[in-house]
């Protein structure tokens, strides 16, 4: 038994609004989802917090449904579900073998999609995903509803600009008319938190080749946060030139020494991932295929 | 804290009084004294303590008691019914797919599971879809005989059903 933690309290949200007005009025409460971080932290007595909302019951929160142009995915839609959906296969591959190798069945059954973000890990496997598909991330509290960029979203470790009273609701996925690119890297294929993660989309549309956006490129594990290698991309939408761009994202990457992997052995296979990535997509392996 | 949850557990309704702190697995495994299903990280990471909840396979020490309110459990004591052994069991004990048996009743709660899913019926997908039960003594090539062997029994009786997954 638990002998570490201490008297916790925990309350139901019967609906959205009663779960803004608790939020409001309960400094400190921390919201659950799938609990498969929150409960790891508790036992290993890292996790402060002794008031928590469960959501889990708000079934508003996990519908994944088009939405004009763009698809919405609830906040607590399970990995299984995003998985076995067809509008998430077709809008969003990328985020399928995201979920895929999140874990076993027993995680991907409860963790949820919010769970990932609000956890905020540099490891999350969705965020680089999230972040090459310039998702939105939609927050709620009392005070309204808001927008934000969800690269613009964590502000540091684990930190992020959402207030304390407010909750996620939804990820919001624009369309993506380009070619989606997906790798973990990890120490075994499947319940392994990953070493580095590389998501990345390049379009192949016409309209869109005198746009410097056309090529996205996210990493998990090289930075407190997961980042975007915004510098990297500019310099492959100006020349194409793998070599070159290898060296600029090793110049905009801090990778750590960790318990998980080395600094050096993320650098190199963040850059390898990069020409793995770039000599299948690359227009001219393209126009060779 | 102390609260009052109502679950069905094994198809018996137990209305319990708990500490709010309690997991769905110290639970079964302290209070019903429910042992057949095991701790052996108490993190999610082994799959030991898998169960089913509301018919879909989850790691009970992930679980707190409190949030299962309502719901419905099947342990390793509940999977079959009359006195015979559910086919999962038959076939884990036919095909030796065990050493200490330790991760047993996880393994074949998860393969329950998996029997519900919309999983591939190949090798890989078998793989795939048990990757989150551990199993230390490397029994892992017997389990997957047995789950193959469910299967193909399965799709015997219901080739419908097994075509459409
Ligand atoms: C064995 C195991 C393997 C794992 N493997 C992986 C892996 O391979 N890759 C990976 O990325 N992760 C992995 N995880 C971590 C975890 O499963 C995921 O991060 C999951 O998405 C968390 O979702 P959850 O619903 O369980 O979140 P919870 O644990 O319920 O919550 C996590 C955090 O998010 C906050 N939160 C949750 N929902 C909301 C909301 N709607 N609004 C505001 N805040 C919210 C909570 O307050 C908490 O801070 C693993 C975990 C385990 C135990
Ligand atoms: S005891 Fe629950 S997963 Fe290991
Ligand atoms: S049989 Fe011993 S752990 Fe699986």
């Amino acid at each position: 038994m638990r002998a570490a933690l201490s008297t916790l309290k925990f309350l139901e949200a019967g609906s959205l609004s009663h779960a803004f007005k608790i939020m409001k009025t309960h400094p400190g409460i921390m919201p659950t989802a799938g609990c498969t971080d929150i409960y790891v932290s508790l036992n290993f007595g890292t996790l402060k917090v002794r008031e928590f909302l469960n959501l889990w019951g708000l079934s508003e929160l996990r519908k994944i449904q088009m939405k004009g142009d763009y698809l919405s995915i609830g906040s607590l839609a399970t990995y299984t579900q995003i998985i076995h959906s067809d509008s998430v296969k077709k809008w969003i591959p990328m985020l399928i073998q995201a979920s895929s190798s999140i874990g076993g069945m027993q995680i991907q059954n409860r963790g949820t999609l919010g769970g990932n973000i609000g956890n905020g890990s540099p490891a999350g496997d969705t965020l680089p995903v999230l972040a090459a598909a310039e998702a939105v991330v939609v927050l709620g509290s009392t005070e309204g509803i808001r927008r934000i960029s969800f690269n613009m979203f964590y502000t540091g470790y684990r930190k992020n600009a959402m207030n304390p009273e407010e909750l996620i609701l939804s990820v919001e996925i624009p369309r993506i008319k380009s070619q989606q690119w997906y790798r973990k890297v990890g120490t075994r294929a499947a319940q392994a938190i990953s070493k580095i993660v590389m998501a990345a989309v390049l379009s192949k549309d016409p309209e869109e080749q005198q746009d410097p956006r056309r090529i996205r490129i996210a990493f998990g594990s090289l930075a407190p946060t997961v980042i975007r290698a915004f510098r990297t991309e500019t310099a492959l939408a100006e020349n194409g030139n793998i070599t070159e761009a290898q060296k600029t994202l090793l110049s905009e990457i801090q990778p750590i020494d960790d318990i998980r992997s080395t600094a050096l052995y993320r650098q190199t296979v963040a850059a390898n991932l990069l020409a793995e990535w770039w000599g299948k997509v690359s227009p001219r392996s393209l126009i060779k295929s | 804290m102390e609260l009052t949850v109502t679950l069905e557990i094994n198809e018996k309704k137990h209305v319990l009084t708990l500490d709010s702190r309690t997991t769905l697995l110290d639970l079964l495994r302290e209070e019903l004294h429910l042992t057949g299903t095991k701790k052996g990280c108490d993190h999610g990471q082994c799959g030991t303590c898998t169960i089913l909840l509301d018919g879909k396979r989850v790691n009970s020490c992930l679980i707190l008691a409190a949030s299962a309110d309502q719901k419905s459990i099947t342990t390793i004591e509940g999977l079959s019914s009359s006195n015979s052994l559910h086919p999962l069991q038959k076939a884990f004990i036919s095909h030796d797919a065990l050493q200490c048996g330790y991760c047993t009743p996880g393994q074949i709660l998860s393969a329950a599971g998996f029997l519900n899913e919309p999983w591939e019926r190949t090798t890989e997908g078998i793989k795939e879809g048990m990757s989150g039960n551990l199993c230390r003594c490397g029994a892992y090539p017997n389990i997957l005989t047995a789950v193959q062997e469910v299967l193909e029994n399965q799709k015997l009786l219901n080739p419908q059903k097994a075509s459409h997954s």
